[in-house]
């Protein structure tokens, strides 16, 4: 009998967290259920990496702040944690090197657990030649694949010309994977059938059908936030709480970066400053 | 000049709440923020009424349980509680019924906190003659609204007490299906100024039905629910197909009653 190889799963969440919703949070539990419903997937672990400072978006409050409200929000779950290195970064990180960093991370903490004696230079040749495997996914017998999280407006905005680069984007999609969750409005499968290189890696995109549509985003909490209502039950009492003790959005921080460009669209855009 | 004083205000929600959600507390949340914002009124308290398990609704639990669940959902609340009468009744009780109950009991209380004594009659009065005494409205989701147009569900003067003596507050999830309910029932109609339509903009569509669909697959139900709630479940397994099948084939109690008694109230 042939017993199904499960591969261990970790789900890595980037965005603002700004701040921290249910919503993001359900995402993770809809994200393993979808996998794991397959039988070929374990997911052992959600990593939430909140954007650094740096990425300049309008509204943005401290990566400080950010990082705390996602601790707090996740201290009652077991599986989902809080990343604080691409926050701690002074200039916007590409998601992909984001992506790189913690599969990094994974390889090793696995070569941890299994031979503490290996040389630094060993473990960098095999990542690097685990990303130009080429087609799938790196797969390292017995290491955990690292997937992307993300809402089907991610997708979307791959089409958004100056936000991505290219080679990034098949860069995640093909060595790495796709967890999209669909929002009601939006149609993952028609962004994956426009787009040449989705289509190539369509096997490594996971769409997972959000069976409640929920449409609490950060953006509506600032705005409640800011005209004085109610966001509870929106997001964990505990992040509330934090919001008020500290005062985090009013009409003044949601005008915090108002005049500047997004970090992505200055580095792609702008000639030479990269 | 006499300054305007807020009518302090009490919100009842009657329902199953098997189990209660998250939505069901957002819904208290976006009922204040909006009557408060009224500057009429001034939300003093709600309360959560789970029906009794003489409903008759199918896959209804026990009520010791919803009631249960109900008040570890509510815990970190400081302004909605549960109340068990309802569902302590050996048989369903008539949302007018529940309403006069909880008005009798919350102004009792609320006269003793002030030290007023009004004992200028007020028996079946609208509530807000003379000053602002205390109100309590029926706090609902737009669903509820349609159940006025389901033929033999209400007795007019039910509706009309309801409406006309105490008064709605309907959360609806977009679309104009409140209004349009209002605009088709006479008696909706004539009592509009007395029915307050609150606009959820963020569309969220937890019910306790798709909540017990995902328990009953194993799916996860975390962040829709408290985790206080989901361990309340998972420890006296709950929501189960056998569960489901509770009253399966029963008609609903409401459906039943007008033909065999008559109605049963409080003070009448």
């Amino acid at each position: 009998m042939e017993g199904q190889i499960v591969t261990k799963v970790v789900l890595l969440s980037c965005g603002s967290f700004n701040p921290i919703t249910s919503m993001h949070l359900r995402m993770f539990e809809l994200a393993r259920d979808h996998l794991e419903d397959t039988g070929q997937y374990k997911v052992v672990k959600g990593i939430i990496s909140p954007v650094g400072d740096g990425y300049k978006k309008k509204g943005l409050v401290e990566a400080c702040h950010r990082l705390e409200m996602a601790r707090l929000a996740t201290e009652n779950s077991d599986w989902i944690t809080v990343d604080s290195w691409e926050s701690l970064q002074p200039e916007w990180v590409e998601t992909v090197k984001v992506i790189r960093h913690h599969y990094e991370e994974l390889l090793e903490a696995e070569q941890n657990k299994d031979d503490v004696d290996t040389v630094k230079y060993t473990k960098k040749r095999r990542i690097e030649e685990n990303y130009f495997e080429g087609s799938a996914h790196l797969k390292r017998r017995g290491s955990p694949q690292l997937m992307l999280l993300c809402g089907a407006d991610v997708l979307q905005s791959f089409e958004t010309p100056n936000l991505w680069k290219q080679d990034d984007i098949t860069e995640i999609v093909g060595c790495y994977g796709l967890v999209c969750i669909t929002r009601s409005g939006n149609d993952p499968y028609s962004f994956i059938h426009k787009s040449d290189t989705l289509w190539k890696y369509r096997k490594n995109i996971h769409v997972v059908h959000e069976w409640v549509t929920n449409e609490i985003s950060a953006t509506h909490v600032r705005r409640a936030l800011r005209r004085g209502h109610s966001v509870r039950y929106l997001l964990p009492d505990a992040v509330v709480y934090y919001i008020h003790e500290h005062d985090l959005y009013s009409a003044e921080s949601e005008q915090k970066n108002a005049d500047v460009v997004l970090a992505p669209l200055q580095r792609y855009t702008g000639a030479s400053s990269s | 000049m006499m300054p305007t004083r807020r009518v302090p205000l009490f919100l009842l929600a009657c329902g199953s709440f098997n189990p209660i959600t998250n939505q069901h507390m957002r819904l208290f949340e976006l009922a204040r923020d909006h009557m408060n914002s009224t500057g009429q009124y001034q939300v003093v308290g709600g309360i959560v009424s789970p029906v009794s398990d003489g409903y008759g609704k199918q896959g209804l639990v026990l009520a010791k349980h919803r009631i249960a669940m109900a008040k570890l959902a509510l815990q970190s609340s400081n302004w909605v509680t549960v109340d068990e009468w309802e569902s302590q009744q050996p048989d369903w009780t008539e949302t007018v019924v529940t309403m006069r109950y909880h008005y009798g009991r919350i102004l009792k209380e609320f006269e003793q906190s002030t030290g007023m004594h009004n004992s200028s009659s007020r028996n079946t009065t609208p509530l807000s003659t003379s000053g602002p005494s205390l109100q309590l409205k029926l706090l609902c989701g737009a669903d509820f609204l349609n159940t006025f147009k389901f033929p033999g569900l209400w007795r007019d003067d039910h509706v009309e007490e309801v409406v006309g003596r105490f008064g709605l507050v309907c959360v609806s999830r977009g679309g104009l299906q409140p209004e349009q309910t209002v605009h088709e029932l006479d008696t909706l109609f004539g009592h509009r100024q007395n029915i307050f339509l609150v606009r959820e903009w963020v569309r969220n569509e937890t019910s306790a039905t798709e909540v017990r669909r995902a328990l009953r697959r194993g799916v996860s139900v975390k962040y829709l629910i408290p985790d206080s709630v989901i361990e309340y479940i998972y420890k006296h397994n709950l929501y189960t197909k056998d569960s489901e099948k509770i009253n399966e084939g029963r008609v609903l109690r409401p459906l039943k009653k007008q033909v065999q008694q008559p109605v049963k109230s409080l003070d009448d």
